[in-house]
């Protein structure tokens, strides 16, 4: 019905994932930093649908519903942490970022 | 090549070319706006594999709200170009090499496993009443972590609140 095979998607997860962790390494923003999180948690989402089409069942699909709630609550959480950390040092390099206290 | 394989391919090098440019941004806006084009082509490929509740939640809660989110706390914290120093040219020649190793084991890997081989049929996911089963599943046998979440998302707001609120 689809016609692409399932394992073209498992290679595509993981070659964003990858990209993610190489981005997570990298990177030395803190707001970027965050971002190649949710790089990483979309590519696992990716592979939970194509796991799900594969073997038909929906748990998958409600395993992604969950990923996506909770990545909203980390993503606020930690831009209000992120904010808060910014005006106390005054920079977003995450360098900066090697005491938790001032 | 089939209409169906045509689109992978478009939407997989899109969201490829997108993760790349998030890495090779210099400005945190640009990484963001790369990310935005990672998320559309993720829910074009949701669309593809019969999943059109997952691609709706994904563009409105991912490329929506999360992502105006970013962008706000980009522009608000007025996040310009990042900075380099030693530590990060460590990070250049050990972190690259051990990411590209990932990347090519994963894939490697995942390529060569039996569970990948399996042949989607799907009627239970991609038949047009994909959302209305995903929803029985949801609120029958899911019913408790669905619940759990709403109190995750009170305690995040309020987290999110009491952190950035001004001190007096």
């Amino acid at each position: 019905m689809s016609g692409v095979p399932i394992s073209y998607y498992l290679v595509l997860s993981a070659v964003l994932f990858g990209l993610g962790v190489i981005a997570f390494v990298f990177k030395r923003n803190i707001i970027t930093v965050f971002m190649s999180i949710e790089l990483m948690l979309n590519a696992v989402n990716l592979a939970f649908v194509a796991f799900a089409r594969a073997h038909n069942q929906l748990d998958g699909l409600v395993f992604v519903f969950f990923v996506i709630v909770v990545a909203a609550a980390e993503a606020a959480v930690g831009l209000a942490i992120v904010i808060m950390i910014a005006q106390n040092r005054q920079s977003l390099s995450v360098e900066r970022m090697n005491h938790l206290k001032l | 090549m089939s209409l169906p394989v045509l689109m992978f391919f478009v939407c997989g090098v899109l969201a490829v070319t997108g993760a790349i440019l998030l890495i090779w941004a210099k400005e945190p806006i640009h990484s963001a706006l790369a990310l935005i084009l990672v998320m559309v082509s993720l829910a074009v490929l949701y669309l593809l594999l019969g999943a059109p509740f997952i691609a709706a939640i994904q563009i409105i809660v991912y490329a929506g709200a999360i992502m105006v989110l970013f962008v706000f706390v980009i522009m608000l914290l007025n996040a310009g170009a990042e900075e380099h120093t030693d530590f990060s040219r460590l990070a250049k020649y050990i972190g690259l090499p051990l990411g590209v190793i990932l990347i090519f084991w994963a894939a490697h890997w995942l390529w060569r496993s039996p569970v990948a081989t399996a042949e989607g049929t799907g009627g239970l996911i991609a038949g047009p009443d994909s959302t209305r089963n995903l929803s029985v599943q949801l609120f029958r046998q899911y019913l408790f972590p669905f619940e759990a979440t709403s109190i995750l998302i009170l305690i995040a707001i309020l987290g999110a609140l009491v952190l950035a609120r001004k001190e007096e």
